[in-house]
């Protein structure tokens, strides 16, 4: 990216001030290295948004931000529906409430080399990954309907966990104001083998072990200290929440039209919250927050199956479950003022701060855990919210990485079978259905994950807590 | 040497996902070319067999749109028969796009796909003619 244009706050704070078409800046987080490194269409889409109506304060893009549609991944906007905010389904993206689980497992990592193989090979086998695997379970049109109004709540009346995983989930499992009878026939058609499915792409699920602690007081809340084995789960709201993403932008193309909204780009396609497509679409986008937060439950009970049986002496209990890919009618102080908003986060995770009302007492001191995935051969990492990021960035940090290099790219530079080997090298076992899967999420196809968490750590955004590496990864 | 004025396909990128693009002497022919393009992402079309034949039917006012609709069609039939397809034909009259898609049950074991398609999108999306006459018809998937 140019960063001509650009003032500079701070290390890792930059600004476009308001440009022909813009209502409001926008705020750009990351060193100098991520800034320059990102493509210069996350500043144009940025932008973009920040010229939507009813939008306060700016436009945001985290440091792991990259070229998306109409909204970059990475980017935070929050809309005002009192002064002609928007709802955009580009702002959430396809990949509905996609986002990460983690489980603590109660065991060091010695206890797992013995059983490695085994492990991965069971939670391969357990865990519907890939296109073209089912889950087993087939709801009918009431059970659908039931689950999208749930969530994990429901998952867990279902037999599929247990009632204290709810109070570390967001949303206690359960997302408010969720209208399964605005999601289509057709959605629902798209969801009905793929309960309890992890998906492709870059979803997985990994065994991870705990390799660096950065802040021992929030580690020791969160239950996790060097050498822990724990389970991340990377995923989404499956075929449900994709057809929503599609037909949702599809309607918001005539609905921006109708209301007069001036699109520079048609992914950015939106309209008013207070509208009747607007409304339709937050009742459906809650449903498939709800899928997501239900299929992640299920797949937790998948995993806890499977441990029972090859280390019956694992416990996995949850740490949290956070999405990043929403939008949420919230409370943020506002130049003084507390004032509801819609805020969409695009690739962006939510990271609420010591004291917030929404957390479980359990965090009441540390602020929320705000988990980052990595890809396969790097870490991940758990941060923690901060006091300071809702004054930043609506309480958003970074998501993941972000890639640095095309999948097109990503296929000719490397081979599955090779990426595979090499990793085995290092004592990572991957599980995959597809090489060509495995060589177009190679590690090096991701920016460095270390760069961003420490951009975000730096900036203010949320603070770092620990770094996760992966011993296992069953990937789609 | 590669024949360009022949119908033909390719990929292009975006960096989080990946563009389909198709060529063809007609809007058509570019769509069925596009869809193919689409297939080429999950599994080799040419690895597929002719074994089902699905219709699809969408609103055709708008070229672009059109191609979306079209290319959205197709990853809904693939999602909820469990199928991948291996040729396309198209025809578009009075506004609307009737498509045929011919392929086969999905075979893990087989065809190996690569990765789940989540939907077209109306980034980089252009249908054209090109000075030289040629169709060519585009946009970014989601994976």
């Amino acid at each position: 990216m140019n960063i001509d244009r650009l003032e500079r706050l701070d290390a890792c704070t930059w600004r476009l001030n308001p440009e022909s078409g813009m209502r409001v800046p926008v705020i750009l987080y990351g060193d100098e290295a991520l800034i320059r490194a990102m493509d210069d269409k996350v500043l144009e889409q940025a932008a973009n948004v920040a010229g939507l109506p009813g939008i306060v304060q700016a436009s945001y893009a985290m440091p792991d931000a990259h070229w998306g549609y109409g909204f970059p991944i990475g980017g935070v906007a929050a809309f005002d529906a009192g002064a002609g905010g928007v709802v955009s389904a580009g702002g959430v993206g396809f990949d509905v409430s996609c986002g990460v689980r983690t489980l603590l497992t109660g065991l060091k990592r010695p206890a797992i080399e013995p059983v490695k193989t085994l492990l991965a090979d069971t939670l391969y086998a357990d865990i519907p990954v890939g296109l073209g695997s089912h889950g087993k379970i087939r709801l009918d049109a009431q059970g659908l309907d039931a689950m999208l109004k749930g969530g994990a709540q429901w998952a867990v009346e279902q037999g599929w966990g247990e009632a204290r995983d709810l109070t570390r989930v967001e949303e206690h499992g359960r997302m408010e104001g969720a209208r399964p009878e605005n999601v289509s026939a057709r959605a629902k058609e798209r969801q009905r083998a793929e309960m309890g499915t992890l998906g492709s792409g870059n979803h997985y699920l990994e065994v991870q072990e705990v390799t660096e602690i950065f802040d021992a007081g929030s580690a020791q809340t969160f239950g996790i200290s060097e050498g822990d084995v724990v389970v991340s789960i990377h995923c989404g709201s499956r075929g449900l929440g994709h057809q929503i993403g599609t037909e949702y932008l599809r309607l918001m193309q005539g609905a921006a039209k109708r209301y007069g909204i001036a699109l520079p780009d048609r992914e950015l396609a939106c309209a008013p919250i207070e509208s009747e497509v607007g409304q339709d679409y937050l009742g459906a986008m809650r449903a498939a927050i709800n899928c997501a937060l239900a299929n992640r439950q299920i797949l937790t009970h998948l995993t806890r199956q499977v441990f029972a049986r090859v280390l019956p002496a694992a416990r996995l209990e949850l740490l949290y479950d956070v999405s990043h890919n929403t939008c949420k009618f919230e409370e943020h102080l506002v130049e003084g003022k507390r004032r509801r908003l819609h805020v969409h986060r695009k690739g962006a995770t939510r990271a609420y701060g010591p004291g917030h009302p929404d957390l479980p007492a359990a965090f009441a001191e540390t602020g929320q855990p705000v988990l980052i995935g990595g890809s396969m051969g790097t870490a991940s990492y758990i941060l923690a919210g901060t006091s300071g990021s809702e004054t930043l960035s609506f309480a958003s940090a970074c998501h993941g990485a972000g890639r640095s290099m095309s999948r097109h790219q990503a296929t000719r530079t490397w081979q599955g079978r090779e990426v595979i080997d090499q990793l085995a090298e290092r004592g990572i076992l991957i599980r995959s259905p597809s090489y060509r899967g495995v060589a177009e999420e190679a590690p090096g196809a991701y920016k460095d994950v270390h760069a961003v968490v420490q951009a975000s750590d730096r900036a203010g955004l949320a603070r770092l807590v620990a770094r996760l590496e992966p011993i296992i990864c069953i990937k789609g | 040497m590669k024949d360009y004025d022949s119908p033909h396909w390719e990929h292009f990128e975006h960096m989080a996902d990946i563009g389909v693009r198709g060529f063809g002497a007609t809007p058509e022919e570019a769509f069925a070319q596009a869809a193919l393009a689409l297939s080429a992402v999950i599994c080799d079309p040419a690895s597929v067999r002719e074994m089902e034949k699905v219709e699809v039917e969408c609103e055709a006012a708008d070229l672009e749109l059109a191609l979306v609709d079209w290319l959205n069609a197709l990853i809904y039939e693939m999602a909820v028969r469990h199928m991948v397809f291996g040729r396309f034909q198209v025809d578009i009259a009075g506004g609307r796009l009737k498509g045929i898609a011919w392929g086969e049950p999905l075979d893990p074991l087989r065809h190996r796909p690569a990765v789940e398609i989540k939907g077209a999108t109306y980034t980089e999306l252009e249908v054209e003619r090109e000075a030289g006459g040629r169709w060519r018809a585009q946009c970014v998937v989601d994976v």
